[in-house]
């Protein structure tokens, strides 16, 4: 293929109005702010930050579900955000989504081989005899009994109903697919089912991924590269081995350091090192909402949670940019040590 | 379709109400050849003046000598038609203000529903006398149209609270991330899921809609006598309420049983629409 990537995504900004009205003052939340990136073709990129950090805004602004503000996303070369009516229809056809709420996604009024059947004669995509053919071997391809077209959303499993999800978004054989928290709503054991899944489907359809997950555990086995995200601004992106040996981000090194070790023997060890052990000693929990005027405008967002030791002054007054400190790693820190030492993969 | 119908009849209330209101529309159709007398036709001024029910005229004659069951049978073709299709032109009114509202939000919504609370404020039966005031002699489509135009801003109201929660939920964004345009979203995604309300709506504005045609003829707007309908029969019949109460009775009654019937139908087509509810 050629060197020009898939998607390109540009310094995407969009923010909410909430409260005003009658009485008070409307406040305007930044939900994504100036975010720039790219996914190559193939490629699967993860997307983490934790919830409000606008990662499933921004998922949806890629596909144009929101208005964005200001910023630009192109798709295989074609503006996405300024599209006409029927190049968004032809766009829509080439990038889906699978969302996290399974049972909130689907029509409950709808029979689920309805649901997969709806997407391929929106588009037309093949004739009336053809159809049910082709939703049988979509449900085979999910792994999903062909015997539950007829079935209703509400009497199947989480699971089988995130394959339906699933099942539907490939109806259309899309070249990109944005996983908005795929498993965070299914059970452990059915997580890893659903994530083998979407890696195979990857496989045998070169699918690529922008994979959103709160949850750096799950994005680890799918992605190539992680990028996280921390009140609506990008903080760091690495390829995913680099990530997890060396974040240099102090947030990213927080989240890390919130993955439960399912060890005891290694968790000793973590604890035995002075790093934080599981959830309980993860970061403070995030302030419920951002105080405005409670911190200068032009302050780092993540400074009153930052545990870097060398935080000071300028972090208060100076926004860090994303900036290159290597080979496909960017970070938005000051002091972030692009020399740092590999740890042992955690 | 052909499944939402074969709920209905598997479900037994549904039936029930099928059947009866099947029996009243096949009654009010024939009601020419099941009436054993003449509606209009005064038999025995004299004679047969406010008879109790008998063999002969098992629900009674009233003050002019009528038969009563003929005017009854007779009086169902009106109610029934004014009734089904006022509710027609009401429900298909509120459900399209209530979606635009809905759907359009902003300055749209505003509007429309500042309008429908100013028509709400106003009592119901008071705005459509001033319209039939206007008129001279309406006739039957002009009662439908203006007892259908006066009544569906209670529903308007209630489809756009409807639609107001339904858009915000998931499958429609899926929806729209499939590249399905407006009208598909509305028809197959929005529609389905808030026909349950409007189905009560329109059952309950069957009711609504015999009586306030009712009223309007025991006003002596509506249908003009000696034309029978169920609301003109309870009127002649109430002033005779101690002496003939057979009157006021069997029009009374059957507007009871009419209201019954549609409910048990739209409740169970209600059901039926709902995959959860089985």
């Amino acid at each position: 293929m050629n060197g020009q990537p898939l998607l390109a995504v540009d310094r995407l900004s969009k923010t909410f109005r909430s409260g005003g009205g009658l009485f008070g003052r409307a406040r305007t939340i930044r939900a994504v702010h100036e975010v720039s990136f790219a996914i190559a073709r193939g490629e699967s990129l993860g997307l983490v930050g934790e919830s409000g950090s606008g990662k499933t805004t921004l998922g949806r602004l890629i596909l144009r579900l929101l208005t964005a503000n200001s910023g630009t996303v192109h798709f295989d070369g074609t503006d996405v955000l300024t599209a006409d009516r029927r190049t968004l229809r032809a766009l829509r056809r080439r990038m889906q989504i699978v969302f996290q709420d399974s049972a909130g996604s689907l029509n409950p009024r709808m029979t689920i081989g309805s649901a997969v059947r709806e997407p391929m004669t929106v588009h037309r995509l093949a004739r009336r005899s053809e159809l049910d053919t082709r939703v049988r071997t979509l449900f085979g391809e999910v792994g999903l009994d062909p015997i539950l077209v007829d079935r209703y959303p509400h009497e199947l499993s989480g699971g089988q109903r995130q394959r339906v999800g699933i099942a539907r978004a490939l109806s259309v054989e899309p070249k990109f697919v944005v996983l908005d928290e795929p498993v965070s709503a299914l059970d452990v054991s059915v997580q890893a089912q659903v994530l083998n899944l979407l890696a195979d489907l990857r496989e045998r359809r070169s699918l690529t991924y922008l994979f959103i997950a709160h949850d750096l555990a799950v994005v680890r086995h799918l992605a190539d590269r992680v990028a996280v995200m921390y009140f609506g601004k990008l903080v760091e992106i690495a390829p995913t081995p680099r990530l997890f040996a060396a974040p240099t981000h102090p947030y990213t090194t927080t989240l890390l350091a919130a993955i439960p070790v399912p060890d005891p023997r290694r968790a000793r060890q973590r604890s035995m090192a002075g790093e934080p052990v599981g959830r309980s000693a993860g970061p403070d929990p995030a302030p419920a909402e951002p105080q405005p005027g409670s911190q200068p405008a032009d302050a780092c967002p993540f400074y009153p949670r930052c545990p870097h030791p060398a935080k000071d002054e300028r972090c208060r007054r100076e926004v860090p940019l994303l900036r290159e400190i290597g080979v496909g790693r960017l970070v938005a820190c000051h002091y972030a040590d692009p020399s740092a030492p590999d740890r042992p993969p955690a | 379709m052909s499944r939402t119908l074969r709920l209905v009849w598997q479900d037994r209330r549904a039936r029930v109400g099928l059947a009866l209101v099947v029996l009243f529309a096949l009654l009010a159709a024939f009601a020419s050849v099941v009436a054993s007398h003449d509606p209009t036709a005064q038999l025995d001024l004299v004679g047969k003046q406010y008879q109790p029910p008998s063999l002969a005229h098992p629900f009674g004659t009233d003050f002019y000598s009528r038969d009563l069951l003929s005017r009854v049978l007779h009086g169902a073709r009106i109610s029934l038609s004014i009734a089904v299709l006022s509710v027609a032109v009401s429900i298909v009114l509120g459900t399209a203000v209530g979606l635009a509202a809905g759907l359009a939000g902003g300055l749209v919504d505003q509007v429309l529903m500042r309008g429908v609370d100013g028509a709400l404020a106003m009592p119901r039966l008071f705005l459509v006398l001033v319209v039939v005031a206007l008129w001279e002699d309406i006739g039957v489509v002009g009662l439908v149209l203006i007892l259908g135009l006066t009544s569906w801003f209670d529903t308007s109201r209630i489809v756009r609270a409807e639609v107001l929660s339904v858009k915000s939920r998931q499958f429609i964004a899926a929806a729209r991330a499939v590249g399905l345009g407006l009208r598909g979203i509305v028809g197959r995604h929005l529609l389905p899921n808030i026909a349950g309300p409007i189905i009560v709506m329109a059952t309950l504005g069957i009711g609504q809609m015999i009586l306030l045609e009712a009223g309007l003829s025991y006003l002596g707007v509506g249908v003009r006598p000696p034309t029978p309908s169920w609301g003109q029969i309870i009127a002649d019949g109430q002033q005779v309420l101690r002496t003939a109460p057979w009157v006021a009775l069997f029009p009374g009654l059957a507007i009871v049983v009419t209201v019954l019937a549609f409910s048990l139908l739209g409740d169970g087509v209600r059901r039926a629409l709902d995959p959860r509810s089985q």
